[in-house]
């Protein structure tokens, strides 16, 4: 493993940490690609120029299979594996995109986008608005639901802030401060649609644990946790809260 | 001559007022100087009958119940330390025909020792399977189990011997065997009969596996909710310990076992085997996914078998009387017996240890006779607050996984919960959302976000907003939910709801006819 | 709610800040720096960095920044802005007509380890061809050049042993007088990671430290020796090892010689190094000293990190030795995941050390005194340079104070506050007549100056780093250098207006140069780096792109050396009026002397050093959590707000050097290391008494008053 850190790669995102291991030979979506042993069914894709949609994986960190959208369908198979979570094998045969995957997708994107601001859709570049350019879903059908709009930003932090209605609780931010970093500053508290992101026992970032590494801002797919000097003048307005 | 009185400590009958039975009983026989003693039991599982006081005669145990502390000197008075009649008598205990048509093998003691006596548990066939178990190799004691039939009787249904043997073999020590007694389901307590009534049973079946796979170490992972339970496993094990058949060489014979009991912290999802470990080593109760499985990557990342209580309890008597005799019981592939758990609106509520096959009907009328209220049964939940709910037109289904599944029901850890014409099927159907909601661990989109997307939308169409685009929309996120769940919460939560509208859709103000299909 | 802007443009450079050297990808709107991204493929750090590195950055455009050249006649007069030309001029028409006066010994430089490996090397060119001498030094005087003397010493090489990822291979850590948590925050990270896969992890630090104690990691063993007794409790381990029969005999034969173990082993053997007498004079438990060198001795991989807490003491160099020592007599060399690995402080003072900016070596640690070296210089450089050594940066105050040393020029340097015995230097600060400083701000030092020369950031100028790996990196220009010349260009400028010619077009041919005139760098290029990302040194025809660990095959030497390392307790020491013992860190969030953190948004986590004491100590002297107190030694004072903390031992007091006020060197001693001169900064006999406030109690509970 000590070495796996050397094949990252400047502007490519494989969803899944680089492996070193003994050529793996399989097929995705009709092209014969190979892996490294022990390679995630998702590097595989990536490495046939098939990329699955994904939001909670990303390459520096193990695979966490917690947002559903990077669903395959793996010949002989039952189901749809998630294609993170899931290893490569010889003579495997994967299908990324078919009109069942699209639909569970869209089905999954369109939850997130229920508890998204609206506002924030367009004019984004985030990894989030790239997904939803991948599976061309912007939208969703959810009126009126249970949602954290009304979340503060917490901007404590000289650098960076946290805009909690931009989450989607990936945990990316949690699990680079924890297997990146190191420091454990960050946990999800709550549990089901009460989980929310926080710093040490809910306090502030800058009062929190946090050293301000900035690996969770890097991690994070949505702009939820973003740098200050991204926006003009430095600063964040934060939207008037919604009656 | 001293007469033996027997009272329950079973969390049920205690919640009815055994205790307090016990103690007027004491009292009585006190002031009429009889000679009584008094032996606090397991319970047999006759729950509409406790506080169920026994009198051991000559004839055998006579079974008195629901008996409460005023009604103790009327007993007495009416003769009843030498089994007379009473209005509250039941008649010889192994007649009563709710008991004399089961098949317990699990539950053979249930009733008749004091759960923490060792030995009433030896002159009753305990402890038999492990010492045959010494005897055999560990490969041998894994093909027993194989033999046996026997699956997983929390509710997945998978084989216990194939999961055995997969843990024999996987690489890494230690290994360990860990208990799921986090029985969560609404209306189940077959895995809290045991723990309270029948300790040396479990801890027998947990030796016996970590002899067959190699592990050292036994944790059980007992829910908070069960503090009896608690309470007597670490007497139990102290008990064990001190009679030299936990330690560092049970017996003498070289194998090294012991266990502690650990307590949970409320929460349903850490029935789920993985987000169990994850408790168990301190962490969020969140889900692992799988592979790599737990038989070979389980607690601290180690080979672990994990099996529910009953599935565990169910083994020494398969090492006791071999496999062959344990899965002569039953259909199909379903062997052996299950110990079933009837609640809520049914007459006689309790435990029913019959042999895979029976058919629900049988066990709700006959067993359970109908409805408490008298009024007709409209619902059937099998399996647990994520089981289907069946109508009357599939009550003559056998209790067998593979049929069950075939109606898109399941069998799960055998609760089956009843309900009468009154009960309003689109509200059980937003519980389902909700409890799924309240319940979810929160790591996957589907359930953390659908469950409440899928109360919202119930709630609509109940209020009549936009009833079709919901109801279509609903079925969609219960595709979702079905197909996209990291676990088996979310995966299984639009079954009851699913099956809400397919057999009941008037209650959503749906019309009839309409077969939501549950894509596969 | 606005979504972010999105960068248009991105530049990859190195970090400044530590040793480490982060590779980053400095991100641009239309020109303008919006953040710094950590470079995915920079292998010091694989897409991670820390708070000073990653946000850190705005000091660049700070607007103390200074714009325009300034000079004076003297320090009591202000700064007057004048050209470039004009300031070149007058800098080097006062050095040579203070050269004329005093002789050619008067004058001399300082190198930064700030600089780029082309800036360092330039700044020791300048004091050979236009000073005429050697009185050239660098700030690794005053932190590492301990491990340069005690790991070539032992090894032949003073350099880290292995790349960072190495740490990945190791079975055993031990981290001594370092705490790469706070100091080294990326590797930090690194190192916890694989005690987190299950290496064992021994730390020799008087403090209980993040590296030693932080989630999810934790050391196997703390030795948390009393400051100074180092090299006791080192020969103590080694003492363990010999006579238990621990040490690897076949790499001994194979790679050492023989006769030095023996005698290596006869002196550590000695019973006064026995862990039950060692552990009552260190304040640590023998038991303990036993387990942490039967763990580091079985291995399989056991890797040494070792940092200041090593070499700035009396006996650092030997201190270094020992640790060589050890990781020889146990065969820990010339392999993944294993080594002795000095954690260089700086971004560029690895390049600062290999670069000759020592008054007694050239490029490539080779004595200015050997003729066959000297000539090649000779030759490229065409005119003879002086063949004595010159005067070490101390040297060169103290002879300033005696009146022999009259002009300095020092580049990215601030010794009035970063180094020891601050009194003294202020005098010889004084007493000279030509100071010239080039720095972005204007420093302590720049008070007693009289030329100052705006600088260059690293955002501004072209060049390379050589971190802690020996890794030299790409430090690229992201925007024009706000005073109009970079930092090499000044250099050039001067060394030219002193009578050589000089000139490059690129910092691209200095490093040629550099690799012509230095064997480490012999295959090094622009080109190169540009190509691989980044190179280790050496980079020669046997290793043509650079080398990832060394003492695989042989060492410098053919085979390394025991080198004897008696204990000698350091002449600071504790008495009646000095009771407890001072000692120094860093912290995460500010960087060595605070001139760029203190700029940045990261006061907002520590804006002031805060002195660390054990309740026991703060209790006997009424101190409360907050109080200012003030510390005094034998040589000076200084106040500081006290804190109670329990990572401290009673005994032990704990502070930081990053901000000017609050003076820490004041108090520090003059004592230093026998061979090189670096201070002993990490033990200081002090006091401690409690300002009185004369404010009105506050609402805490009064301080327990003792019986």
């Amino acid at each position: 493993m000590w070495s796996e850190l050397r094949n990252l790669r400047e502007g490519v995102d494989l969803g899944t940490p680089p492996r070193d291991g003994a050529a793996v030979s399989l097929t995705v979506d009709g092209k014969p690609v190979t892996a490294p042993a022990g390679s995630s069914v998702m590097v595989a894709a990536a490495l046939a120029r098939c990329p699955v949609p994904k939001l909670c994986a990303t390459d520096t960190l193990e695979a966490f299979g917690s947002c559903r959208m990077c669903l395959v369908e793996i010949q002989g198979r039952k189901g749809f594996p998630a294609a993170c979570t899931t290893l490569v094998e010889p003579g495997m045969v994967v299908t990324t995109q078919t009109a069942r995957l699209q639909e569970l997708r869209k089905g999954v994107l369109e939850l997130y986008l229920s508890d998204f601001p609206a506002g924030d859709v367009p004019g984004g570049w985030s990894e989030l608005h790239e997904t939803m350019q991948q599976t061309g879903v912007t939208t969703h059908p959810y009126v009126a639901g249970e949602n954290h709009l009304q979340a503060a930003v917490d901007a404590s932090n000289p650098y960076f802030l946290f805009d909690p209605t931009k989450c989607i609780v990936c945990s990316r931010c949690v699990r680079a401060c924890e297997d990146i970093q190191g420091t454990f500053a960050l946990t999800i508290e709550g549990r089901g649609f009460q989980s929310k992101v926080v710093a040490s026992q809910g306090e502030c970032f800058l009062d929190s644990e946090c050293v301000s590494c900035g690996a969770c801002v890097q991690a994070c797919p949505t702009h939820s946790l973003v740098e200050k000097s991204l926006f003009e003048g430095g600063e964040y307005r934060a939207q008037s809260p919604q009656a | 001559m001293t007469i033996k009185v027997c009272v329950p400590r079973d969390a049920t009958a205690l919640s009815l007022g055994a205790d307090a039975t016990a103690r007027a009983i004491a009292a009585e026989c006190q002031r009429l100087r009889q000679p009584v003693q008094v032996v606090r039991t397991s319970s047999r599982g006759l729950f509409w009958l406790e506080p169920f006081v026994e009198v051991e005669t000559p004839q055998g145990r006579v079974g008195y119940g629901p008996v409460e502390a005023e009604d103790v000197p009327g007993l007495f008075a009416a003769g009843f330390l030498q089994g007379s009649a009473h209005q509250l008598a039941q008649g010889n205990v192994d007649a009563i025909p709710f008991l004399a048509r089961q098949e317990r093998l699990c539950f053979a003691r249930a009733g008749l020792t004091d759960p923490l006596s060792l030995a009433e548990y030896e002159a009753h066939r305990g402890l038999r399977g492990l010492r045959n178990a010494l005897g055999m190799s560990p490969a041998a004691v894994v093909e027993e189990v194989v033999d046996s039939g026997l699956r997983g009787r929390g509710g997945a249904g998978f084989p216990t011997g194939i999961k055995w043997r997969t843990v024999a073999g996987a690489l890494g020590t230690p290994k360990y065997v860990v208990v799921n007694a986090d029985e969560g389901d609404s209306g189940t307590y077959s895995d809290r009969m045991v723990m309270e009534g029948d300790p040396f049973v479990l801890l027998e079946g947990m030796a016996i596996a970590g002899y067959a796979t190699g592990a050292s170490y036994g944790y059980v992972y007992l829910r908070s909710e069960y503090p009896h339970a608690a309470r007597v496993l670490n007497q139990a094990i102290a008990t064990l310990r001190a009679a030299d058949w936990y330690g560092a060489s049970i017996q003498g014979s070289g194998f090294a076992f012991d266990a502690e009991v650990r307590i949970g912290a409320g929460a349903y999802i850490c029935g789920e085997e993985t987000a169990l470990l994850e408790s168990l080593e301190g962490k969020r109760g969140m889900i692992r996914y799988k592979p790599p499985l737990p038989a070979i990557k389980g607690l601290f990342g180690q080979p672990t078998v994990v099996n529910n209580v009953v599935s565990l309890a169910s083994v020494p008597i398969i090492l006791d009387r071999g496999g062959k005799y344990y899965a002569d019981f039953g259909m199909g592939r379903s062997r052996g017996t299950l110990p079933i758990q009837l609640a809520g609106n049914v007459k006689r509520a309790g435990l029913v240890e019959k042999a895979f096959g029976v058919t629900l009907r049988e066990l709700i009328e006959d067993y359970g006779g109908g409805t408490r209220s008298g009024r007709p049964v409209r619902a059937v939940q099998v399996g647990g607050p994520l089981g289907a709910y069946f109508d009357q037109s599939l009550l003559d289904l056998p209790l067998d996984y593979e049929a069950l599944a075939a109606k898109k029901g399941m069998v799960g850890h055998g609760g089956i919960v009843v309900f009468d014409d009154t009960v309003d099927m689109a509200e059980q159907a937003r519980y389902a959302m909700e409890f799924c909601a309240v319940e979810s661990c929160g790591k996957c989109t589907p359930c953390r976000i659908g469950s409440t997307r899928g109360r919202e939308l119930i709630e609509k169409i109940v209020r009549g907003e936009n009833v079709a685009r919901n109801h279509r929309q609903l079925l969609a996120l219960c595709d979702v939910m079905e197909n996209a769940s990291l676990c088996a919460l979310g995966g299984m939560a639009p079954w009851p709801v699913l099956s809400a509208l397919q057999y009941f859709p008037g209650d959503f103000g749906l019309p009839a006819g309409k077969e939501p299909a549950h894509v596969v | 709610m606005p979504n972010p802007r999105k960068p248009d443009g991105s530049v990859v450079t190195t970090c400044a800040y530590c040793g480490v050297g982060c590779g980053f990808k400095a991100e641009t709107i239309r020109g303008e720096i919006v953040r710094m991204i950590p470079w995915k493929e920079g292998k010091a750090n694989h897409g991670h960095a820390c708070v000073k590195g990653r946000f850190a950055f705005d000091y660049w455009r700070h607007a103390d920044r200074v714009k325009k050249p300034l000079i004076r006649a003297s320090i009591a007069e202000p700064w007057r802005e004048v050209t470039w030309d004009h300031a070149i001029t007058h800098a080097a028409a006062e050095l040579k007509r203070i050269q004329a006066k005093h002789g050619r010994g008067s004058a001399g430089a300082v190198s930064s380890s700030r600089c780029t490996n082309e800036e360092i090397y330039l700044m020791q060119k300048f004091a050979r061809v236009a000073l005429r001498n050697n009185n050239i030094d660098n700030c690794s005087r005053i932190c590492h050049s301990p491990t340069q003397f005690g790991l070539s010493a032992t090894l032949g090489a003073g350099a880290a042993c292995q790349h960072f990822d190495s740490i990945l291979q190791a079975d055993v850590i031990l981290v001594v007088g370092a705490n790469p948590t706070e100091g080294h925050p990326v590797f930090g990270s690194l190192l916890k990671r694989r005690v987190r896969q299950g290496a064992s992890l021994l730390v020799i630090d008087p403090r209980r430290t993040e590296t030693a104690e932080s989630a999810h990691c934790r050391a196997d063993v703390h030795l948390a020796l009393r400051p100074g007794t180092n090299v006791a409790v080192l020969d103590s381990l080694a003492h363990v090892i010999v006579t238990e029969n621990l040490h690897a005999a076949k790499f001994i034969a194979e790679r050492c010689h023989p006769a030095e173990f023996e005698q290596w082993r006869a002196l550590v053997g000695d019973p006064r190094y026995a862990p039950e007498v060692v552990g009552p004079e260190a304040g640590v438990d023998p038991a303990e000293i036993r387990r942490a060198a039967r763990i580091y001795a079985s291995g399989p991989n056991s890797t040494i990190y070792y940092g200041l807490g090593v070499t700035e003491h009396s006996q650092g160099s030997t201190g270094v030795m020992c640790l060589g020592n050890l990781a020889l007599s146990c065969g820990m060399l010339g392999r993944e995941g294993v080594g002795v690995n000095p954690l260089r402080g700086q971004g560029n003072v690895q390049g600062g050390s290999c670069l000759g900016s020592w008054p007694h070596m050239f490029t490539g640690y080779r004595f200015v005194t050997d003729a066959a070296v000297r000539a090649t210089f000779e030759q490229d450089w065409k005119l003879e340079l002086d063949p004595e050594p010159g005067l070490r940066l101390p040297n060169m105050f103290d002879a300033a104070v005696a009146g022999t040393f009259k002009a300095i020029y020092i580049q990215g340097e601030d010794p009035v506050q970063s180094d020891p015995n601050q009194n003294h230097i202020v005098a010889a600060m004084k007493a000279m007549e030509c100071v010239i400083v080039q720095d972005l701000f204007l420093n302590e030092t720049a008070k007693y100056a009289h030329v100052f020369l705006p600088g260059s950031s690293s955002l501004e100028k072209n060049g390379t780093f050589t971190n802690a790996e020996r890794r030299v990196s790409m430090v690229r220009k992201v925007v024009p250098p706000l005073a109009g010349l970079e930092d090499w260009e000044i250099t050039v400028r001067l060394t030219n207006a002193m009578g050589y010619p000089l000139h490059y077009d690129h910092p691209a041919q200095i490093l040629d140069e550099i690799a012509r005139l230095s064997p480490a760098y012999q295959g090094m290029s622009f080109a190169l780096i540009e190509r691989c990302g980044s190179v280790q040194w050496p980079c020669n025809p046997q290793a043509p792109e650079g080398t990832e660990v060394l003492h695989t095959k042989t060492f410098p030497r053919g085979k390394a050396n025991f080198m004897l390392t008696g204990y000698v307790p350091t002449s600071e020491r504790t008495d009646e009026r000095f009771p407890l013992l001072l000692t120094t860190g860093r912290i995460l969030s500010q960087y060595n002397v605070g001139t760029q953190t203190r700029r940045t948004g990261n006061v907002a986590w520590y804006g002031e050093d805060v002195l660390d004491v054990h309740r026991t100590d703060a209790d006997a002297r009424g101190i409360q959590d907050g109080d200012f107190v003030t510390v005094t030694s034998r040589y000076g004072e200084t106040r500081l707000r006290a804190r109670i903390s329990d990572k401290v031992n009673p005994g032990v007091v704990y502070t930081t050097f990053h901000f000017a006020q609050s003076n820490a060197n004041a108090v520090t001693s003059d004592l230093n290391d026998w061979a090189t001169n670096c201070p002993e900064y990490k033990v200081t006999a002090v006091e401690l008494v409690k300002v009185p406030t004369g404010k009105p109690a506050s609402s805490r509970t009064p301080a327990s008053v003792r019986a």
